[in-house]
């Protein structure tokens, strides 16, 4: 069995025509994650161009509102670019250029990862092509855009069901074709070893700052930290520091669309079954024969039909929990803390957020509750408008 | 008894077409494989399609989804081909992604593999490193995991090789699957290698389609496989496609039989 494992989750099931290079990205991952100069230098990114650490803040009002535990923002949002995907972009497109490459290609949903792909491509001078299911290039225009303005040239992804999942098999399919100068900046804790290590490493600077940032302001660490979960990035980075505190409760927040019942949904770990797809065995939605189904949520950046291996260790390991929350009560958490804090979350976060909304209350006013508020919610304004009838142009 | 993958390479060179089952359906695909035994395939690749094939290009990947859309299954693939054995006992393997065939259960997919004669399989995400998952269990019932080696192999071409059962499939380009003009990879340095390590036959595939090429792939291989150029046919003419499929492998296995031996 390959390395890579997360009890029997992960591996490197790819092409043959890929193996290597896998192989020599393990080896200079692990090479240059020890190399002072490249830490220092991903470091001294992090901070002056990214802008982290990112902020914890006390959202005192929302709080007070819900009467119970105290609820803090773990501000990715603020992040240059807006969401926590700069993290792992800065450490990647890094790490190709040591490489030796010149070019990256990214897969994006709801284009936030091909907007911090592109952006640190045009920091640091490599070629950027961003694939992007032609659905989501329609709902995501202004991304679109915002990618091409940074340089990057943006494939619409018109095979199969034209969202995130048929961009990532567009994005391997680049892969394969040229990979000598190539990286592929993937943007999950997902696909083959050694990316869902990778990822991780580079977002756990999230639990690894807000461990400390809890230490500092509260004396003691989170009851519960929640995030949403797509491929699971923010979540992971999120939970990572704090893995091994066994009183802190780490809880994902999965896309469960228009509910659960309706089959149209994008929830993974609540309904998924053992698979193995995009280059590694996890939970997917998929059917008896096992095609991977085509999944919903209002969000984008959720709307993937499987889940990154560690979580579904976490998961079955009894470590994390992963809750379905609706596209109504991400609506919610979206509009109550846009008013409440004066913050507009991702859509993504938001489905965090209503989660937090649910058990804050039933909780002590002397535990808190951390939310990765992962993105910020500029680019959904339109489509929540959409969704409450109104009617702007973007 | 069926005859098997050896069977197939013992005369010469090999001709190998690929088509998807159940594009347009299933009884269509029984009638292309017949015409294509007449017209002198050695081996048949039967596609069990799939939602997400990463590692072919646009002509499977829409084939997969017409037949998938027509309601072709696992477990309908095993009736056709159950059915075709009926008519021929000529050499036959699959080709798939590995998550249905783990989805439907390693012990009973490789059983009724058994069952209808299916003497190998072609997993493209299933590499060197992961084959432990079901070379096993495969080879418990008879079926050969069939190993890819692709223009990136270098050095694992030894280790790959020297594993191999049935035939190596050699990945003739980068990329994924579909027609080139021109193939550029350095194929008699690899097929060097791989006979250095084995004596296992081995295919070429990937880009394939005028007899020209099959020609000059069988000169240096043992066999040439390819996929979709037939597929291409089987999606213009639908279920009339049978005359047209068996014209075009007729004039490929000549190609690939004039080759000299090697």
């Amino acid at each position: 069995m390959s390395s890579g494992r997360f009890g029997p989750f992960g591996g490197q099931y790819v092409p043959e025509t890929l193996m290597n290079e896998l192989i020599r990205l393990e080896k200079a991952y692990n090479f240059y994650k020890e190399d002072p100069q490249f830490c220092a230098e991903l470091d001294k990114l992090m901070k002056d161009y990214a802008g982290r650490p990112s902020l914890l803040y006390y959202a005192e009002h929302m709080t007070k509102d819900l009467g119970g535990a105290k609820i803090y923002l773990k501000r990715e949002d603020l992040n240059h670019t807006g969401a926590h995907k700069i993290n792992n972009c800065l450490g990647q497109v890094l790490l190709a250029k040591k490489m030796g490459k010149t070019r990256v290609i990214a897969e994006t949903g709801a284009g936030q990862h091909g907007v911090a792909t592109a952006t640190v491509a045009a920091l640091l001078g490599m070629e950027c092509e961003v694939f992007m299911g032609a659905k989501d290039c329609e709902r995501q225009k202004l991304n679109v855009y915002r990618m091409r303005l940074l340089g990057a040239k943006v494939h619409p992804v018109t095979s199969g069901t034209q969202v995130l999942k048929d961009a990532v098999n567009e994005t391997m399919r680049e892969w394969s074709n040229r990979v000598a100068d190539t990286h592929y900046v993937l943007g999950s804790v997902m696909g083959p070893h050694p990316f869902p290590t990778i990822v991780r490493d580079f977002q756990a600077v999230i639990s690894k700052e807000a461990r400390e940032q809890f230490l500092e302001k509260e004396g003691k660490l989170p009851a519960a930290v929640l995030a949403c979960v797509g491929g699971g990035s923010n979540a992971i980075g999120s939970f990572y520091h704090f893995i091994n505190d066994k009183d802190v409760k780490l809880i994902g927040c999965e896309a469960a669309g228009r509910g659960i019942a309706t089959g149209q949904h994008a929830a993974t770990m609540a309904t998924g079954t053992l698979g193995v797809f995009h280059g590694m065995k996890s939970y997917f939605c998929q059917n008896q024969y096992g095609q991977i189904d085509e999944v919903y949520s209002i969000s984008a950046g959720l709307d993937y039909p499987g889940i990154g291996p560690e979580h579904a260790y976490l998961r079955d390991s009894g470590r994390a929990q992963y809750v379905p929350i609706t596209d109504d009560e991400a609506v919610d958490a979206f509009e109550y803390l846009s008013r409440t804090e004066g913050i507009i979350p991702a859509i993504e976060s938001a489905h965090a957020v209503a989660y937090a909304m649910k058990i804050a209350p039933k909780m002590r006013p002397d535990q808190s509750i951390m939310i990765c508020l992962s993105g910020r919610g500029d680019k959904d304004v339109a489509a929540i408008a959409r969704y409450r009838g109104v009617q702007i142009d973007e | 008894m069926s005859k098997t993958i050896k069977d197939a390479f013992a005369d010469g060179k090999a001709f190998i077409p690929f088509i998807t089952a159940g594009d347009p359906d299933l009884e269509s695909t029984k009638k292309f494989i017949l015409e294509m035994e007449k017209a002198g395939a050695d081996l048949v690749e039967i596609g069990i399609p799939f939602s997400d094939p990463i590692a072919e290009g646009i002509v499977i990947q829409e084939a997969d989804i017409r037949a998938l859309g027509s309601g072709t299954t696992t477990d309908g693939i095993f009736q056709m081909v159950k059915e075709l054995r009926e008519q021929t006992d000529m050499p036959l393997v699959f080709m798939t992604y590995l998550n249905p065939v783990f989805h439907y259960g390693y012990e009973k997919f490789f059983e009724k593999c058994q069952q209808c004669g299916i003497s190998g399989i072609i997993i493209p995400d299933l590499p060197f490193e992961e084959k432990d998952e079901c070379a096993d269990i495969a080879a418990s019932y008879g079926v050969d995991v069939i190993s890819m080696i692709a223009p990136t192999s270098e050095e694992r071409i030894q280790a790959i090789a020297s594993r191999a059962r049935g035939f190596i499939y050699v990945v003739s380009s980068m990329g994924v699957t579909g027609e080139r003009q021109q193939i550029q990879t350095d194929l008699p340095s690899m097929l060097a290698s791989i006979r250095k390590a084995t004596d296992v036959p081995a295919a070429i595939g990937f880009g394939i389609h005028t007899p020209q090429q099959a020609a000059k792939m069988a000169e240096i291989a043992d066999g040439v496989i390819v996929g979709s150029a037939i597929v291409k046919i089987a999606a213009k003419y639908g279920a009339q496609a049978a005359p047209y499929i068996y014209d075009y492998v007729k004039s490929m296995k000549e190609a690939a039989a004039s080759a000299k031996k090697s």
